[in-house]
């Protein structure tokens, strides 16, 4: 019985979006009477961070502060459309739609804020604090508050925007068949190191090194906290998940968690991450956004790594000590050497 | 169906309510109390989601009878914060973005909790072994542990609420 480790890597180029229809996704802003705004979305937050990435867009656009910003996903049936939360389109189709609503909405707020200042738009620039001056003279000025205000009880004028990002769509060339489905690509790459056990099969993972570059990182400690967790669901992906076991027999199916296996807290392993940024040209301040690649790496690289300590290629996720032993045994054992 | 009067604290509050007919403790606190902290994950006691502090102790709620926990002290996520400031272990947890979707993050900190307040300077392991019955989707549990280790060395022991 021994212990064999290897490496393996995966890299990857990463589709943000897909081009099927223009994938669009609609924003509209709006301040209230006190000068907060809110940013209303039909795109769902489910915990990789799209409201405080959207609220940063948001206000960056305006030119007011972040607290003064709300993003208001609460009904995908009332709301503005949005094709949905997949494909980690998120930060991009769903950031441009609101930076050209926020566009809308700072233009009115601007003439608002000129006729109340007896000056042009044009010559007015917002502090990111809460105020809108003269450029150049920075005690002509007005706070955004005031300006929401006089907007809604002196002028009656709507401070609001509406943002749709569309790409348009790409038609297949009948002769090649050849489009352009997408027009973004985010890249990783990422090396497994495994340690495999030829006499139970177990496959562990001990160690992965990363780098990503996703264009610009919006809020760093949430493509951070994005890549620590999406690499677990890979390492997961990889070794422990399935519904179909005996695919496509549906005997012998997980029914709980209790068969349903995943790593635990226990399995962490040690992840080093490279954050490249390449701020994206047609991205939201340069941002494409981690999504899926953050788990996809993982599977492919840990399928080399375990090639590489043992010379089995396993071509069915995900990899459980049955199919290395099957592997092994398949191959007379022998061990190709780590440059295989 | 029939229903049985059940007194108990939750969170440091004595409550009076009707438990139905073999209702679990997590369903009598979200539907009875109105205390939604913790949250039906699995109804089966494999995800963790549910978990409560009886008496100090962890418990799986969905799996606790609730006409069975009369006279007992119950702590709920609910009652960890005291008023706008945050118990030691939520503070750490933001800090570390140790919650994404947040489904398990209720979880995770009352079975952390169980864990500080017997043991103060706990090793990872002793942290990994806390929520080892804690399942997580998004963090990939790294994030998690580490926000425990931090609030476990800021002296995070403070009982808020609960206990008797
Ligand atoms: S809901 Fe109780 S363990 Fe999952
Ligand atoms: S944060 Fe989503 S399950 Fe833990």
């Amino acid at each position: 019985m021994a212990k064999h480790r290897g490496k393996g890597m995966a890299s990857i180029n990463y589709p943000i979006g897909m081009n099927l229809g223009g994938d669009p996704s609609q924003a509209l802003v709006h301040s209230n009477p006190d000068g907060k705004f809110t940013v209303a979305l039909s795109s769902i937050d489910l915990g990789q961070g799209m409201k405080q990435v959207t609220r940063q867009i948001c206000a960056e656009t305006l030119g007011v502060p972040v607290a003064d910003v709300y993003v208001d996903t609460a009904d995908s049936d009332t709301g503005p459309h949005c094709m949905g939360s997949f494909a980690s389109r998120g930060t991009h189709r769903v950031g441009n739609a609101v930076i050209a609503a926020a566009k809308e909405a700072r233009g009115v707020m601007m003439e608002a804020a000129a006729e109340e200042l007896e000056v042009n738009p044009e010559d007015l620039e917002t502090d990111g604090e809460g105020n809108i001056h003269v450029r150049g003279a920075p005690q002509r000025s007005i706070t955004v508050s005031d300006v929401a205000v006089a907007a809604q009880f002196r002028q009656g004028k709507t401070i609001s925007g509406r943002g749709i990002f569309l790409i348009p769509l790409s038609e297949v060339d009948p002769e090649t068949g050849e489009m352009t489905p997408v027009s973004c690509f985010a890249h990783a790459c990422l090396v497994a190191e495994v340690e495999v056990d030829d006499e139970t099969g177990e496959v562990d993972v001990v160690e992965m090194n990363s780098a990503y570059e996703l264009g610009r990182a919006l809020n760093p400690k949430m493509v951070e906290q994005q890549l620590v967790g999406g690499a677990w669901m890979g390492m997961s992906h990889a070794l422990w998940e399935t519904t179909e076991p005996y695919y496509p027999d549906r005997d012998h199916g997980p029914e709980d968690f209790n068969q349903y296996l995943m790593p635990g807290p226990g399995d962490v392993v040690p992840h080093n991450i490279a954050v490249l940024e390449r701020p994206a040209p047609d991205g939201p301040f340069g941002g494409k956004g981690p999504g899926e690649m953050c788990a996809n790496p993982v599977l492919p690289a840990v399928v080399n790594a375990v090639f590489n300590a043992i010379g089995v290629r396993i071509d069915d996720l995900p990899i459980t000590p049955e199919k290395v032993l099957r592997g092994r045994r398949a191959q007379g054992g022998a061990r190709p050497g780590p440059q295989h | 169906m029939s229903k049985t009067p059940v007194q108990f604290r939750v969170n440091g509050q004595d409550r009076a309510v009707f438990a139905e007919d073999a209702e679990n403790l997590l369903e009598c606190l979200r539907r009875g109390v109105g205390d939604m902290s913790p949250k039906y994950g699995c109804g089966q006691g494999t995800c963790g989601a549910c978990t409560v502090l009886i008496d100090g102790e962890p418990h799986l709620s969905c799996l606790t009878l609730a006409q069975g926990c009369g006279g007992r002290s119950i702590e709920t996520t609910g009652g960890l914060a005291d008023g706008p400031n945050l118990h030691p272990l939520q503070a750490a947890f933001m800090e570390h973005f140790a919650a994404q979707c947040g489904f398990c993050t209720t979880g995770m900190l009352m079975a952390a909790k169980a864990l500080l307040d017997k043991n103060p300077n706990p090793t990872r392991d002793d942290v990994v072994e806390a929520i080892a019955g804690n399942i997580c989707r998004c963090t990939g549990y790294e994030p998690i542990i580490n926000a425990i280790l931090e609030a476990a060395s800021r002296g995070s022991n403070s009982v808020v609420g609960g206990a008797v």
